[in-house]
């Protein structure tokens, strides 16, 4: 415990004499983000400084070995790091697909060469990835999917086409599953393999949705040669691999939501308190309340998986819950952000509402218990593996 | 600290849960119930509480305790949440020894901490005065007279009233709330056993011009507060253990029962409808038992805001543990219903742990005047 003081006094101060002020403070908006790779954008160059200072010290993944780039933080001292952060309200340096989603799947599955190559990159914020699932007769039938590879000797050529790809257009690289035996039963003929989306034959269309944004794509692959030293794991086993990284996804999309400012103070800044210092909407008030108390219960529950995690203590499809739970939060969130945003929040091109980005947003929540598996399919998997109910 | 238990601290949950499916399963309390006996209680299950060192648990070990904390505390009410077993844990081992060990004299505490240890005596918290717990609304007053206090007023929902060797009583004072440790046979002190739809005990309690000495007092006049304050969430926390303990207990014999019974030619948890129910009912659990470790835990450590945490756990638990057995009964059908079946006793049960130490509204309230909104 005397360790573990210590490394909270040394990290307060080291974060308070090199996260910028620019970087403190909740997220305005999703936009916001640093997402990194080579073509990065930051709002400011303080957000740049400040991604790299950290990516150097690996805490933008910090319980990653320190030979792959990252910080090499024990499971406590990573929470002691996050408290930290919290408390001087330091944005996420990174925000990264490759952190939450593609390395701890590499960290399982890859080779130590594939390991030295991917992950210091990802760490650093250099390489932006995105991820090639759903296809468009595949969505929750995941394993369904058509993108076929031809096997040349040293490399495939893929062909096939890719949907709801998030952030495709602005990604560097991306981790595909290609079905590579098409004889075989649905699970056990697909490969899962990373490739440059520069690479010739790769197209991407982004698909405008409800928010009037487009962070997803259709991808297209028209005879791609991707290398057999991209693959990870092995041969026909990629199910194996995508059911980690869902793990890990599925984690991550339900730990989305905390970004911005407490949906109490938005509610008080809009309507205001009443003469007993009550937000001035009783049945409103009375919701933010309850959210408030999910809300809680929820990241609790997200720090207690991980504990479990740690310990073994715990089935991967526990995972699934946090799916589901935090996904279905994030959007109630948004609701009341709605609501408490009254008429304002409908403005949809005004410099006032910030051109209606908080309607923006709360449409975009709306694939939050889509995306990554829907919150059926959560609830399916929840039934058979942590239920074990009859015919889940 | 890993929001999850230690190996000391689930060697101890063994012991708890192990013990009391031998000694005081669901049938113990049937037989209290349909007994109507005296007590509500078995004396010779406190006294083994006494000997098993949960009736101490937070005792320190100089007055005879296990001098544990509050996340050990909460193993052993989650444990009693799971055989619905009537007990005075909650308003001596709980309630009334925080006071005592946070704020009583020395003399207060020799005289009372190593019994209760013991699972000997049996004190009880005179607090809540009207249907719902409202700890800053206290009518009871007590005024200077001789050279001591006279105590006037009603309490209710007083745990284990009827069989109290000594009440703790919440009064009004000049300048704030006293706390004093009241003999239940003083002249002035009237006590009606209220049995409660749990068949767990309770009692109402009027005092009319109770004398009682200055001695009497516990912590300084006026300034009861903290101590109450402390008493309060330790036994919030532990109510909302309680409750994830009879919730998920109800949730794990559903589960079960959709297993085994049949209709349409197959076993009911083959349908949908019922599995996402499910599924949903074992997430909100999870939250409700995170939420708790966390509040424990952040009691243990005298964490800043340990009771917002605490009232996160309680409103949390509630609310979940209150789906929970209404899902229990709905997906058993009549049998549900039945007095046979034990669903209907969690249903109680939860019902009973909801109202204790203030609700899901009245944590929900706290966590918004303290959000600031």
């Amino acid at each position: 415990m005397a360790d573990l003081d210590t490394f909270r006094a040394e990290t307060g101060a080291w974060l308070e004499a090199n996260c910028p002020p620019e970087c403190r403070g909740p997220l305005e908006n999703d936009e916001d983000r640093v997402w990194g790779g080579r073509n990065a954008s930051f709002k400011t160059p303080a957000h740049k400084g400040w991604m790299e200072v950290m990516g150097a010290r690996g805490w933008t993944a910090p319980e990653w070995p320190t030979e792959y780039g990252g910080g090499g933080l024990s499971r406590e001292e990573a929470k002691v790091l996050g408290s930290v952060m919290r408390r001087i309200e330091a944005q996420m340096p990174l925000s990264s697909f490759g952190i939450w989603m593609l390395g701890p799947a590499l960290l399982q599955f890859g080779t130590e060469d594939q390991k030295k190559r991917f992950l210091p990159e990802i760490v650093r914020g250099e390489i932006r990835w995105c991820q090639g699932y759903s296809e468009p007769g595949a969505g929750s039938d995941l394993a369904g999917l058509q993108t076929r590879a031809e096997d040349r000797g040293d490399h495939w050529i893929i062909n096939g086409q890719k949907v709801w790809t998030s952030y495709a257009d602005k990604a560097d690289w991306i981790f595909c599953l290609i079905r590579t035996d098409p004889e075989a039963p649905k699970h056990l003929g697909i490969s899962f393999v990373l490739f440059d989306m520069a690479t010739p034959g790769v197209t991407t269309k982004p698909i405008a949705l409800i928010s009037g944004k487009s962070p997803f794509c259709e991808t297209f692959f028209d005879d791609v040669r991707v290398e057999k030293e991209n693959l990870i794991g092995t041969l026909n086993r990629g199910w194996d691999v995508a059911k980690a990284l869902l793990a890990h996804e599925r984690t991550m999309i339900g730990g989305i939501g905390d970004i911005g400012r407490p949906m109490s103070q938005v509610a008080v800044d809009s309507i205001g308190l009443d003469d007993t210092g009550r937000l001035d909407e009783p049945m409103l008030r009375a919701r933010i309340a309850d959210l408030d108390i999910d809300a809680a219960a929820f990241r609790l529950s997200m720090e207690r998986v991980g504990d479990q995690m740690t310990a073994g203590q715990v089935s991967p499809a526990i995972a699934s819950m946090l799916k589901y739970y935090g996904s279905e939060l994030n959007k109630r969130r948004h609701e009341l952000a709605m609501a408490a945003g009254g008429s304002d929040a409908l403005e949809w091109e005004s410099d006032r509402s910030k051109k209606g980005a908080a309607a923006r947003d709360w449409l975009r929540t709306k694939a939050n218990s889509i995306e990554g598996g829907t919150s059926e399919v959560q609830l399916n998997i929840i039934a058979k593996h942590l239920l074990q109910l009859p015919g889940a | 600290m890993p929001l999850i238990l230690t190996e000391e601290q689930t060697l101890l949950k063994e012991a708890t849960d192990g013990f009391l499916a031998e000694n005081a399963p669901i049938a113990h309390l049937r037989s209290l119930r349909d007994s109507h006996a005296a007590d509500g209680i078995s004396r010779a299950l406190w006294k083994s509480f006494g000997e098993m060192g949960f009736a101490g648990v937070i005792i320190p070990e100089e007055h005879g305790g296990s001098g544990l904390g509050a996340v050990e505390a909460g193993v052993v009410a989650e444990a009693l949440g799971r055989t619905l077993t009537p007990s005075p844990f909650f308003g001596s081992s709980l309630l009334a020894a925080r006071i005592l060990i946070d704020a009583a004299s020395a003399e207060q505490q020799a005289a009372w901490l190593p019994r209760i240890a013991a699972g000997e005596a049996i004190l009880s918290l005179a607090l809540d005065e009207g249907p719902k717990h409202q700890p800053s609304r206290i009518a009871t007053t007590a005024e200077r007279s001789g050279n001591g206090f006279k105590l006037n007023g009603a309490k209710g929902f007083v745990l284990d009233g009827h069989i109290a060797d000594a009440l703790i009583v919440v009064a009004k004072t000049d300048a704030g709330v006293t706390l004093f440790l009241v003999d239940p046979k003083t002249a002035g002190v009237g006590i009606e056993r209220t049995v409660m739809v749990d068949a767990h005990n309770a009692a109402r309690i009027t005092l009319t011009d109770v004398q009682v000495d200055a001695d009497a007092v516990i912590g300084a006049v006026d300034g009861g507060e903290p101590a109450l304050e402390g008493a309060l969430n330790l036994g919030r926390a532990c109510a909302a253990a309680c409750l994830t303990g009879a919730g998920d207990q109800a949730f794990l014999g559903t589960v079960d029962y959709l297993k085994t019974r049949k209709q349409f030619g197959k076993a009911i948890g083959e349908f949908q409808s019922l599995q996402h129910r499910a599924a949903h009912l074992f997430t909100e659990l999870e939250l409700a038992r995170a939420a708790v470790m966390g509040a424990l835990q952040r009691l243990d450590a005298g964490a800043p805001k340990a009771d917002l945490a605490v009232s996160v756990a309680k409103a949390k638990a509630g609310r979940v543990a209150e789906l929970a057995v209404q899902e229990a009964v709905q997906m058993h059908g009549g049998v549900g219903m039945t007095d046979e079946y034990d669903i209907g006793l969690f249903m109680k049960r939860v019902r009973v742990l909801n109202e204790l130490l203030g609700d899901a509204g009245f944590h929900a309230e706290r966590l918004a005047r303290a959000g600031g909104y």
